[in-house]
């Protein structure tokens, strides 16, 4: 007996099969994204009502049930700058190192995984170990410098595997061509590597920045403030932020229905704030024709 | 001589760049040093609200209370000493606050200089009696026994079923209820996201165009950057009156508008992790199987699937963790009350929230404060475990290919 | 009557002419050698036969292609029944992450065989037929990845046997290998033509003449010669094959 006697109608029902199972699947995919896309959309059209000029540069008022977020937008900038002046260039420099200089397996490995716990670590211990350091052991108090270090923490593991990506998609010819004519590695780094891998450490740099700006947890305590009546003077002073914002008019204050056309409206600028960043990384991707890999 | 300095120069760029390297796991050491530093000071704390002591007649045989027992005795629910290996003898309460019950207050004294000797002769007159009092008043001509001071012992806290950190007289640390309502949430949240995360990521690696993919593939891993303050914003405007009104719950706020949110936040992760790994199953693997007249299905669920098993095991994984360490968005939508959880339906309190609720209203250096230092500590061993288990699955499906 | 019949077939992979207009025709049980430089559309060509190039996006073919006188890119033609009558062998031997005894058995099992007993005796026939059957019976159970090269490759080929295919295509099915394991399976294509049609890609020119009945030689997506391998390896009508041959270029 030959599987042909054995199989003869099982064509049809397999057949069948495959089309149940993938129209299952596709029906699947579709709800899946569209729900994700119901939570994005939601947000943008009971946001978009919020959003006006006052909201966006006015002072909160009414236990932030009217008013505008401008002090939270302005914190959320020094914090995002902050962290990206001090987890950008240690970042890009033990990128450099990882792909470029450590030779020994082991180090390189031992490294990765240390990057990899770092990124795994929840952003909630970052706040505790920021408040335990920075905050108190170092006495900067809840100030904008302990919530940049604390964000440039959790930053840097992010910062450090777009670099790597960066550099190793960069072929090898180029190294050994420049290091032929007698150039010293440095030189070849700085000359040739950098200038091929920066636009997609840029990349990496513009998407960390989403990141950052929505993180609240590390800043609970390190940083951010409920309400302040003006901008911060100086780097140690507190400052209110975008996301500690909406977690506090969301859910606590005097009068959390009226505060929530504010909410709306500062949830919005949040995703908006990760779209944009994504939106100009993709562009960048794009226009210089490279691909990194963001994860 | 030009030479020689541009050579230091390289040298001094190398040790900067060494140095670079190294701040990842000078940040991992830090981190376990500050967190386990003030972590561990917690077991040197009192058992009891600090400031105070115990003390009981002296023929009384026990000397030691667990916080938990010395809450439920003080909360009437022991209410004889055999119940925690004392004597046959009914326990009667003694606050500070009960002394003008048996003695007038101008027997104190002025400056309540008698104090001690007061508290003495109650208790000495009550076989039955633990007196709870402060600290001062316990004087070296007293006959009753003061207990020892006792620190909270780890099994306290790590094996405590309550978690009531401002409760007099003995506060109470124990984790379980929390580490439960973490693990319930996460575990749900897992359950609720993988069907659908594994279903999409078989649409997007199998079924979907190449057009459609390279549409959908950077919008799904947009959605994994949205910040979770706004997924939680999302689930207590949505989900919490949706779960309400459905399930006719007096709150909304439970472990499962918490598992629904942290579910819909690991869909990306699941979605991306699982479909990357089934991208990196070899094209020969998909050949054979097709060359041997299965269908795509068949391939799809006969080898595509088994084949990034690991890779699906490790999307799970990370899911668990990613969930475990989410603070904010389960923060907002659980309700946080700190009992052992026995349905989705009640509200649930889990370790991360605990310490973004708790933290700012713990006095620095407190017994409290220290007790939400463990907890972080615990958070990272877990997230460690996790983390170098992902690690684990997913070399073994690279070598399982190769 | 020919088994396979090509005519005026023309492939493209997006705007990339790889076959020029390609006739020929296979005989049954025969085997037929594909030789010329890398890049000339050998694997292309043999890989329209079982329809592989389907899952090419952007590819397009033109011309008649039939087995049995049957045109296999017809409308009403099942690509799955098709690839049960055509089997294949690749380059580098793929097996799945699965035991010997799955490996061989899959073909079956996705064609809705339950018959666990006609199961095991389909797996040890093939297996027997791919000279590996003695190598391995003991070890049924293991997983496929602890044979060595040559055995898994083997293997490879019971796997595509177990159907009762009538055609055998093989894309280099020795080039990954030693020479011992090479000789194995050239010993097996000689065995198998009994049964089987086959035809074979190959780089070697030792192998082609060792094995094949005939051979044809193709050339920038155009087949410059095809006829008895002997013809071919002694006295070839265009001096290109000669020179490929000989090794004057390719
Ligand atoms: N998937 C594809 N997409 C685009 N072009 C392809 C694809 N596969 C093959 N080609 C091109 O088609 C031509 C023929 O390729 P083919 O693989 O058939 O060559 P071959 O004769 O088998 O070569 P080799 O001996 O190296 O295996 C080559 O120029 C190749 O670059
Ligand atoms: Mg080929």
């Amino acid at each position: 007996m030959s599987p042909e006697t054995k199989t003869g109608h099982v064509g049809r029902s397999k057949r069948r099969n495959q089309a149940i199972a993938f129209g299952i699947f596709r029906v699947l995919g579709f709800v899946v994204i569209a729900i994700l896309f119901v939570i994005i959309g939601f947000i943008v059209i009971k946001g978009a009502g919020a959003i006006s000029w006052e909201f966006l540069t006015g002072m909160p008022s009414e236990g932030g049930a009217s008013g505008g977020i401008f002090p939270a937008i302005v914190g959320t900038l020094c914090l995002v700058a902050g962290s990206v002046l001090i987890s950008f260039p240690i970042g890009v420099l033990s990128g450099i190192y990882i792909n470029e200089y450590a030779h020994n397996n082991w180090v390189v490995r031992f490294i990765r995984i240390m990057n990899n716990n770092l990124s795994s670590i929840p952003s909630v211990v970052f706040g505790l170990f920021g408040m335990s350091l920075f905050v108190n052991t170092l006495e900067w108090g809840d100030s904008i410098i302990a919530g940049s270090f604390t964000l440039a923490l959790l930053a840097l593991p992010l910062v450090i595997r777009t670099t790597e990506e960066a550099l190793k998609s960069i072929d090898d010819s180029f190294r050994q061509g420049s290091l032929a004519l007698g150039a010293t590695k440095l030189q070849t780094i700085r000359r040739v590597i950098l200038p091929m891998a920066y636009p997609n450490i840029i990349t990496g740099l513009i998407l960390s920045i989403g990141r950052v700006s929505g993180e609240t947890a590390p800043i609970l305590f390190t940083v951010a403030a409920s309400f302040l009546s003006h901008l911060p003077g100086s780097i140690f002073e507190p400052v209110m932020a975008l996301p500690y914002h909406l977690y506090v008019i969301s859910t606590s204050g005097t009068d959390i229905e009226a505060s929530r056309t504010m909410a709306y409206g500062t949830a919005l600028v949040l995703v908006a704030i990760v779209l944009v960043a994504n939106l100009v990384a993709n562009a960048l991707r794009n226009f210089f024709g490279n691909k990194v890999k963001m994860n | 001589m030009k030479k020689a300095f541009k050579r230091f120069l390289e040298r001094c760029t190398e040790g900067l760049l060494l140095l670079s390297g190294g701040t990842t796991s000078l940040a991992i050491l830090l981190i376990v040093l500050f967190l386990f530093r003030e972590g561990a000071s917690f077991f040197k704390s009192p058992n009891i609200e600090s400031g105070y002591v115990l003390a009981v007649h002296p023929e009384n045989p026990v000397n030691h209370l667990s916080p938990e027992q010395i809450k439920r005795i003080f909360d009437s629910e022991i209410v004889r000493w055999d119940e925690v290996g004392g004597p046959a003898m009914d326990i009667e309460l003694f606050r500070f606050s009960d002394m003008v019950q048996y003695v007038p207050e101008e027997r104190l004294g002025a400056d309540f200089e008698h104090v001690p000797a007061v508290v003495d002769s109650i208790v000495m007159a009550h076989p039955g009696m633990i007196a709870f009092y402060p600290e001062q008043f316990v004087a070296p001509e007293q006959q009753l026994k003061v207990f020892p001071e006792a620190t909270i012992r780890p099994e306290d806290y790590f094996l405590g079923h309550d978690w009531q950190p401002t409760a007099h007289p003995a506060p109470q640390f124990g984790v379980i209820p929390l580490v439960l309502g973490t693990l319930w949430v996460s575990l749900f949240a897992v359950i609720f996201s993988l069907p659908f995360g594994v279903a999409v990521a078989v649409y997007l690696a199998e079924i979907a165009s190449e057009r459609i993919r390279k549409v959908f593939k950077p919008l799904i891993e947009l959605l994994a950057g949205i910040p979770s303050v706004v997924y939680g914003f999302f689930g207590l405007v949505v989900i919490v009156p949706l779960i309400q009104k459905g399930f006719n719950l007096p709150v909304g706020e439970t472990g499962l508008a918490g598992s629904i949110v942290l579910a819909i936040m690991a869909l990306p992760t699941i979605i991306t992790v699982a479909e990357d790994s089934m991208r990196t199953i070899p094209r020969s693997m998909k050949e054979a199987s097709l060359a041997l007249g299965a269908t795509h299905w068949q391939t799809v669920y006969r080898v595509i699937i088994p084949c990034s098993i690991s890779g699906i095991t490790a999307a799970i994984v990370l899911g668990i963790g990613r969930a475990i360490g989410e603070t904010m968005a389960v923060l907002m939508v659980t309700g946080n009350a700190a009992i052992i959880p026995h349905s989705l339906l009640e509200p649930v309190r889990t370790i991360p929230a605990t310490i973004a609720a708790e933290l700012g209203e713990a006095p620095k250096g407190g017994t409290h404060y220290e007790a939400l230092f463990l907890l972080g500590c615990i958070l990272f061993v877990i997230t460690l475990v996790v983390s170098i288990t992902v690690e684990i699955i997913s070399s073994k499906q690279k070598s399982n290919l190769t | 009557m020919s088994k396979l019949a090509a005519k005026d077939i023309h492939f493209y992979y997006g705007d990339f002419e790889a076959l020029k207009g390609i006739t020929m025709e296979m005989t049954a049980h025969t085997v037929t050698a594909f030789i010329g430089p890398s890049g000339c559309g050998k694997s292309t060509f043999l890989r329209l036969f079982n329809r592989m190039n389907d899952l090419v996006d952007g590819s397009r073919m033109t011309g008649l292609l039939s087995m049995d006188g049957e045109d296999i890119y017809a409308r009403n033609i099942q690509v799955d029944e098709l690839r049960k009558k055509v089997g294949m062998v690749f380059q580098r031997p793929n097996p799945f992450p699965k035991s010997i005894f799955e490996n061989v058995a899959y073909g079956l099992r996705v064609n809705g065989v339950k018959d666990s007993g006609f199961i095991a005796s389909r797996v040890e026939a093939s297996l027997r037929a791919a000279a590996l059957w003695d190598e391995v019976k003991d070890k049924l159970r293991q997983s496929a990845f602890s044979l060595s090269g040559g055995q898994q490759q083997r293997l490879c080929i019971a796997r595509a046997l177990a159907i009762e295919p009538s055609v055998v295509l093989m894309d280099e099915p020795a080039s990954a290998l030693d020479p011992i394991s090479t000789a194995k399976i050239e010993e097996l294509i000689f065995e198998l033509k009994k049964d089987y049609t086959i035809v074979i890609v190959t780089h070697n020119m030792q192998q082609a003449a060792r094995v094949s009945d005939k051979t044809a030689f193709f050339y920038l997506g155009e087949l410059i010669e095809y006829d008895d391998t002997k013809k071919i390896f002694l006295n070839p009508r265009v001096e290109a094959t000669q020179n490929y041959i000989t090794g004057r270029f390719g």
